[in-house]
């Protein structure tokens, strides 16, 4: 159903087919990520975006085989990278996928950094488990990839612990980290969000370059439609463990089709224009026990009709062939009206 | 003027290392700002540029060193215990995370009636109608009252830290980051309630935000601050659209627009903010400004008027 973007013949970087993924809460199991599909051409960036608790980041642990052992699972669908399916693999083979396929970076670098190593081994650490390289060869490569991603003085901070650097310079470790073993596509989930404004756009732009030269394939997820409208060429929304919304960017921000994305945008202050008025979106996302059936957006939403008590598939919207959205008033399919 | 604060400075002293060393971090050096009746004044700028501290010192949260206060007509800083306590009642602060704010065993109609208490402003019959009317006007049902803080979403809780600051009818409220743990469409719920108490009830805001959007929707005027001082402020909307200072043209630059055709920042000048242990001389953002020259090494540029209200910190800027 997605839009594929890559050149006829060419390998998407990373390709979901179906993705479901359930939680158990309080012994049952529900659908926190529903039928998620998406494709990543190298050398481009989707962003995923919806507020707290819509599945964006359980899509990308899931992805990535992260789920939490016992309360999660991925219960369909399938994950490739490349001409490699990493989905339905055992834990000890997705350790070889992790950082070396698909590269990954999270919102608090400090973290995901061991407090009590040097940074310059923690890079190159990953070089040695994925490549077998030797200690010399891959400390060498890691000083490499820490000029690579911008950090000043390189070679003294080679030694440093995590503590001495800054949250930007961390995250730029974490870079450096994620991009050792030469991914071709890189899961970020809301990397710039701890960070400072000046150095959230210093960190993006450095995505930005890294991304040029070397083609790599980005799903960034993030709250932030000013950080998704200055850095993806595709976007899509989340609500309710859906997709209710997928559109090039700027097809999006021109013309945002599914009505929780429309009020997404006008419930957003901004700082390039006057906002005469906020209109907060009524109420709040229902817990996964309370979600209603169908539309899982129904109740907040000002367009309901009675045919939203059913699921309405993601389907292309007049505005054009890559805009696809999932709602029964804005986007019905072909021979159905609302 | 309803809050009137001058020259406001305040050094943290702390050790560091072994063997340890003395530090000390000038966070606030010479900071000054009026706010008057219904207004709202914000406060922008990175992470440790001072902004949280000029919005406790305001109320003695924290202990300024040297400068002053004035609420009222009234003298802050050299206020004893007992007028400083009637002083707060007229001074309120909101904070980012109600859910630190907020004692969790607390049910809320106690956590609301006890300002009332303490300040022996209701007591009985009263008390309760107070508490009821002050949950009303921020949107939550009577029966919250009965509730413990943990029983509410994110933004419920941060209208409970908001009629908590309202049920002693204060003048000003300082609110530190106070819609910044929320999303979007809760943002925007808890940023028009404020909007409406501000109007309603002529209430004057300290804002403090790094989220300049957020501060353009609420705040009047607006205060941008680099280490310790201010170095631009003006009414908010001409400080945004035509900013003046180079450390304002940079954080608007760097801000991110939900609009795919604006300009993106690509000439972020590498380097971060440094360390308020060890603030460079003269003008603060000059290893980062792209308009240095000696002067600017050498002294600290003197806030002066420039036009249509504003006020400006540089040398080389008019």
């Amino acid at each position: 159903m997605n839009a594929a973007q890559s050149a006829p013949g060419a390998l998407p970087a990373l390709a979901v087919e179906g993705l479901t993924a359930s939680l158990r809460l309080g012994g049952t199991w529900y659908d926190a990520v529903r039928d998620v599909s998406f494709q990543i051409a190298e050398g481009e960036t989707l962003a995923l975006v919806g507020e707290s608790g819509c599945g964006k980041s359980l899509t990308a642990m899931a992805i990535m085989g992260l789920l939490p052992d016992k309360i999660g699972r991925m219960s369909a669908g399938t994950v490739t990278a490349g001409e490699r399916r990493i989905s339905g693999l055992t834990e000890k083979q997705m350790e070889k996928i992790r950082g070396d396929a698909v590269g990954m970076i999270f919102q608090e670098p400090m973290s995901s950094l061991n407090p009590v190593l040097r940074v310059g081994f923690q890079i190159a650490e990953s070089l040695i488990y994925h490549r077998d390289m030797s200690r010399r060869a891959a400390s060498k490569r890691a000083l490499e990839l820490m000029e690579l991603v911008r950090i000043p003085a390189a070679a003294q901070r080679f030694r440093a612990y995590p503590h001495e650097f800054s949250g930007g310079m961390r995250q730029r470790v974490m870079i450096a980290l994620a991009l050792a073993c030469s991914p071709r596509v890189l899961i970020a989930d809301e990397p710039t969000t701890a960070l400072d404004v000046t150095v959230q756009a210093q960190v993006l732009d450095l995505l930005r370059g890294l991304q040029d030269e070397h083609g790599l394939g980005i799903l960034l997820i993030t709250h932030n439609l000013g950080v998704v409208a200055s850095n993806a060429q595709r976007v899509m929304v989340m609500y309710g463990g859906d997709v209710v919304e997928s559109a090039p960017v700027g097809a999006f921000f021109a013309n945002p089709q599914h009505p929780y994305s429309a009020a997404l945008m006008s419930a957003m202050p901004r700082v390039d224009r006057a906002t005469e008025d906020l209109n907060p979106i009524p109420g709040q996302v229902p817990s996964l026990q309370e979600m209603p059936a169908g539309c899982r957006y129904q109740g907040r939403c000002p367009l309901r009709v009675a045919k939203c008590a059913e699921r309405p598939p993601l389907v292309a919207v007049s505005e054009g062939p890559h805009h696809l959205a999932r709602c029964w008033v804005k986007a019905p399919p072909p021979g159905e009206g609302a | 003027m309803l809050l009137d604060v001058a020259a406001l400075t305040k050094t943290f002293h702390g050790q560091e290392g072994f063997p340890p060393r003395r530090t000390s971090l000038r966070a606030l050096d010479g900071v000054s700002f009026q706010v008057g009746h219904g207004e709202a004044l914000g406060i922008v700028g990175e992470s440790g540029c001072g902004k949280s501290t000029a919005a406790r010192a305001t109320l003695r949260l924290v202990e300024p060193d040297g400068g002053s206060v004035n609420y009222d007509g009234q003298d802050v800083l050299a206020a004893g215990p007992k007028a400083l306590r009637t002083l707060r009642r007229h001074m309120q602060m909101v904070f980012q995370d109600p859910a630190s704010a907020l004692d969790p065993r607390q049910r809320v109609g106690d956590a609301l009636a006890e300002p009332l208490r303490v300040h022996r402003i209701a007591k009985g019959a009263d008390l309760v109608r107070r508490v009821k009317a002050v949950l009303d006007e921020v949107g939550l049902p009577a029966a919250a009252a009965e509730r413990y803080p943990h029983e509410f979403s994110g933004g419920q809780r941060q209208r409970i830290g908001i009629a908590r600051a309202l049920v002693l009818e204060p003048g000003l409220v300082i609110a530190d980051e106070p819609v910044s743990a929320l999303d979007v469409s809760v943002q925007a719920q808890i940023l028009k309630l404020l909007a409406r108490l501000k109007a309603d009830r002529r209430l004057a805001f300290v804002f403090v935000s790094h989220d300049l959007g957020v501060v353009r929707y609420f705040c009047e005027r607006t205060a941008v601050m680099y280490l310790g001082r201010i170095i631009e402020s003006g009414p908010t909307s001409t400080l945004f659209d035509t900013p003046k200072h180079p450390y304002t043209v940079l954080l608007r630059s760097a801000s991110p627009v939900p609009d795919p055709a604006a300009e993106v920042a690509r000439s972020i000048p590498e380097g971060e903010p440094p360390s308020p242990m060890n603030p460079p001389p003269g003008c603060h953002f000059h290893p980062r400004c792209p308009l240095a020259s000696d002067v600017c090494r050498a002294e600290v540029p003197p806030l002066r008027a420039s036009d249509a209200g504003r006020v400006l910190a540089c040398h080389n800027v008019e």
